[in-house]
């Protein structure tokens, strides 16, 4: 968090309100400690992939054996939340989908805020021909609505016959790839401000070279919003995600994800008669995203303060 | 503003070109077609049926076609169904109007008041309440909470009907046929209000907060005028000023349909129309479908920039 690398914060009237604050970035987290319901959503994130990712290790039903015994069970105290048509634990499962469903959410966020914050920087600091054109791709992809594209994407994967055990990457490709715009305008406009401050004109004067004038000094100063949207994005993927998938056109069985693991209300009597089977992963879902964005949102407060809540 | 307006439209044009190649492209280059999908034909006939419908052309040349029928208002004949794409469209996109329309006008309401009472009640328990609920509806999956409710609502309790517009061999008429239809929109749009509000609301706070500091507001405290006019006189409207631009953006939801909602309540909307040629790989639709909301969007954002300027003229337009 290279926050402090600006020499602007005056270390003077934060040593009197705070003694022991040495950077800015201390005061932050300090002051993110005192938001409680940030960090209770923080908490909540953190059990969420502990369980997901370590969950299973400890379920006796992890090898996803089919018993034919045990089919479609309702939840007991062996099946805490009953067993799907094959006979196989549904709370493993939905352990095992978290896990896809966490990862294709946070690598498409990663993706997506590295190539919006590249082009959204290189726009802004370039201007010109340059910032015309990544600004007018990124115009287009923003006019022709996202759901239908992400559609059309799922459909050509399924017409290319990618192997289901690949579609997870491409899935979290097409979701970088898709939201990247929408950040990289953000970025851009950021961008456009911070060049006209005084310390750019210092290093100006310095005679620094571009390279290091965009990464070591435009870059860092963009951080703190970075990391609030990419907190907020990974939400939004694991939404998008869940619904690609749900329509059967995002990663596909077996392959678990909580989207696809609802597609099982799409059968009338797994909707009707089996609602284990389909209500844990929505609930799953939805309580990820918005610990997610509540923690997002305590983050924004304190690193970003100049956007309104 | 002239000059402003006719740079824009110029410049909205060259995107919707734009646009429609890269949708057009995408179509097209998706292996199968209508006519791949269905096993009955030989293949002499096959290769016949792309003959008529004019998919044995070159890329470049179908696209040609479809831009040169579009101008002519044109958007092709859908292949499922056998009819003219605008005219499927205008048979459906009035029941997507019909969902929108109430659920946007509810949303905006319940958004206002929520948000006008929170703001003014900054960090009470009511506001700490809302602020929960706000990112509870942010958060929920469309399609999962349209699920869910079906189950407990429709299913289990009986009170609404689970999906559809009307009750399966109803011959309704007058009075009937709207409390029919009332009856069956009720869900969809308490789940369409539900997923929309979360976000506005907090606009509404956010935006009634920043105005509640100003110092006009203040003055007119200070001139003894009662809370309830400094509230909804003076504060109120400053800060649904900006929620104009909105207005223009909730352009491509009120006609182009919600794909999620429709499927998931078996809604005889655009939406649900989409989704069902999907499946058939009916392009003239898809294509069709794709670009008007590519337009809606385009035309929403031009709308807001205006909006924002008619009603703000501090904002400069350049």
């Amino acid at each position: 968090m290279a926050i402090n690398s600006t020499p602007m914060t005056d270390a003077v009237p934060a040593a009197t309100t705070t003694p022991k604050s040495s950077s800015l970035f201390k005061q932050s987290m300090r002051r993110l400690l005192h938001n409680k319901l940030a960090i209770f959503g923080l908490v909540v994130v953190v059990i969420m992939f502990i369980a997901c990712f370590l969950g299973p290790v400890f379920s006796p039903y992890a090898d996803n054996k089919i018993h034919m015994n045990v089919m479609n069970k309702a939840p007991s105290m062996k099946h805490w939340l009953g067993t799907d048509a094959l006979g196989r634990d549904v709370l493993t499962r939905v352990l095992q989908a978290g896990r896809i469903s966490l990862t294709v959410g946070l690598a498409s966020m990663f993706l997506s805020v590295f190539i919006g914050a590249l082009l959204g920087a290189i726009a802004g600091y370039y201007r010109g021909i340059v910032d015309q054109i990544i600004m007018r791709i990124a115009d287009l992809l923003l006019t022709i609505p996202g759901l239908p594209l992400l559609f059309i994407f799922g459909a050509l994967l399924s017409e290319w016959k990618v192997p289901t055990n690949y579609r997870m990457y491409i899935v979290m490709l097409m979701l970088g790839l898709v939201n990247w715009p929408g950040l990289a305008r953000m970025v851009r406009g950021q961008m456009l401000s911070l060049r006209e401050r005084e310390f750019m004109q210092a290093a100006v004067v310095l005679g620094l070279r571009d390279r290091r004038k965009l990464f070591n000094h435009l870059l860092p100063n963009i951080v703190p919003l970075l990391i609030v949207i990419a907190t907020l994005n990974i939400g939004g993927s694991i939404l998008s995600e869940s619904v690609l998938s749900f329509f059967g056109l995002g990663v596909m069985p077996p392959t678990p994800t909580w989207g696809n693991m609802i597609d099982a209300a799409n059968n009338l009597i797994d909707f009707q008669e089996h609602p284990w089977l389909w209500i844990p992963p929505g609930f799953s879902i939805f309580i990820t995203v918005i610990a997610i964005n509540i923690f997002g949102d305590g983050l924004r407060d304190v690193l970003d303060p100049k956007q309104k809540r | 503003m002239g000059t402003y307006l006719t740079k824009r439209i110029i410049y909205m044009i060259v995107i919707l070109f734009a646009a429609s190649f890269l949708i057009f492209s995408l179509y097209a280059l998706t292996p199968g077609d209508f006519i791949s999908s269905n096993i009955k034909l030989s293949p002499e006939r096959k290769a016949e049926l792309r003959e008529i419908y004019g998919l044995s052309k070159p890329l470049l040349e179908r696209y040609g076609i479809w831009m040169n029928n579009v101008f002519h208002g044109d958007f092709g004949f859908s292949l499922a169904q056998q009819q003219p794409v605008l005219k499927l469209f205008n048979q459906y996109i009035w029941n997507s109007f019909l969902l929108a329309v109430v659920s946007t006008f509810l949303t905006w309401v319940i958004a206002v008041i929520i948000g006008v009472v929170s703001a003014y009640k900054q960090y009470s328990w009511f506001d700490t309440i809302v602020m929960v609920a706000i990112f509870a509806a942010m958060s929920i999956p469309s399609f999962f909470i349209g699920l869910f409710l079906i189950k407990i609502l429709a299913v289990d309790l009986k009170w609404l009907p689970p999906g559809g517009m009307l009750t399966t061999g109803s011959n309704a008429t007058g009075w009937a046929y709207i409390k029919e239809v009332i009856h069956h929109m009720t869900l969809p749009v308490i789940v369409m209000t539900l997923l929309g509000v979360g976000s506005l609301t907090r606009y509404f706070r956010s935006n009634m907060i920043d105005v509640i500091k100003q110092d006009y507001i203040r003055t007119a405290r200070a001139k003894g005028l009662k809370e309830d006019k400094v509230l909804f006189r003076h504060a109120l409207r400053n800060a649904l000023l900006p929620a104009i631009t909105l207005v223009g953006f909730e352009l491509p939801a009120l006609f182009g349909g919600s794909i999620i909602i429709e499927k998931i309540f078996n809604w005889p909307g655009i939406g649900q129309l989409y989704m069902q040629s999907f499946s058939l790989r009916d392009y003239p639709l898809l294509m069709g479908f794709t670009m008007l909301l590519a337009i809606l969007t385009v035309i929403g954002t031009l709308l807001s920039d205006v909006l924002y300027h008619i009603a703000d003229p501090r904002v400069r337009l350049h």
